[in-house]
């Protein structure tokens, strides 16, 4: 079965989104921005329904959530522990402070899609990752 | 004597005839062509005009560059129909250099002790063990490294 085929329901679902869709060498790229994390949510439900291990290793999805903005406040979602905030973006960088799970937080700049320059409200100033991070 | 002077009415009919009808398609194929090339990136589309159909061909960027020649082949005059089989470029994938992937992966799986994960020409090597509720986070946050492919041999528990 070819990759179009395999994956016709989100390849259906991402063009409607807006995403671009491409194949190179047996592996399809799906790749984004979309308007709401709920978007990038229904992607990655429909990949994990045709493919629930992500074992098949014929996908690369990279769906950004462009509803943030600099300035505005991000939400904390960490599982239960402090988000780290790093003095640069890279978990080799040392930590200069620490936000609570469920902290709500001043978004400064997207440095890169894994890392934001953020401060909270006590004043820590650094780098988060973006994964735990929600608007 | 005579054969020569048939000859040559013959060729100077045809000539009249090609002449009378050719001119027409070839200026709007002309006018097609030239239209298309001012745009930006859209060098390389050609078009062959019958009789006021013109068909184009070529290389478009992307879909909104083609859906644009169509628009600009029929706005020429004496334009009757537009068949469009230009084809979309399929522009590279883009993949992260090695040693951004290393950071990326490194930072992607600070939060997942049980995880190892190699980088080799753009393709990443997940393993070890992971629990399933966890493995979707991990795979989005290796898939947004922009790898060439993600090779999942992780146990899932």
């Amino acid at each position: 079965m070819s990759l179009q085929e395999k994956y016709k329901q989100l390849i259906d679902a991402a063009t409607t989104s807006g995403m671009n869709v491409r194949e190179q060498d047996n592996v399809l790229y799906i790749n984004g921005e979309a308007t709401n994390g709920a978007t990038k949510d229904n992607l990655w439900n429909i990949y994990g329904q045709i493919d629930p291990d992500f074992r098949a290793s014929d996908v690369v999805m990279d769906v950004n959530v462009n509803d943030t903005m600099a300035g505005s406040k991000v939400k904390v979602n960490t599982d239960k522990t402090n988000l780290n905030i790093r003095k640069g973006p890279g978990t080799d960088q040392p930590i200069v402070g620490k936000a609570a799970k469920d902290e709500m937080v001043t978004l400064i700049s997207k440095t890169n899609d894994q890392w934001w320059l953020v401060r909270t409200d006590a004043g820590e100033e650094g780098y988060a990752y973006a994964e735990y991070l929600e608007s | 004597m005579k054969l020569t002077r048939i000859l040559a009415s013959l060729i100077l009919a045809l000539t009249l005839f090609f002449v009378s009808c050719g001119p027409k398609d070839n200026d709007i194929k002309a006018s097609v062509e030239n239209l298309i090339q001012k745009e930006n990136n859209m060098t390389g589309i050609t078009a062959t005009v019958n009789d006021g159909v013109v068909t184009l061909s070529g290389e478009c960027e992307n879909e909104a560059d083609k859906a644009k020649c169509t628009e600009l082949a029929q706005s020429v005059k004496g334009v009757k129909s537009v068949t469009n089989n230009c084809t979309v470029m399929a522009m590279p994938v883009q993949v992260s250099p090695d040693d951004a992937l290393r950071q990326g992966v490194m930072d992607a799986t600070k939060d997942h002790p049980g995880v190892s994960a190699t980088v080799n020409g753009g393709v990443v090597t997940l393993t070890g063990n992971i629990s399933r509720n966890k493995l979707p986070m991990l795979m989005q946050s290796i898939n947004g490294l922009q790898p060439k492919q993600v090779l999942n041999q992780l146990t899932i528990k």
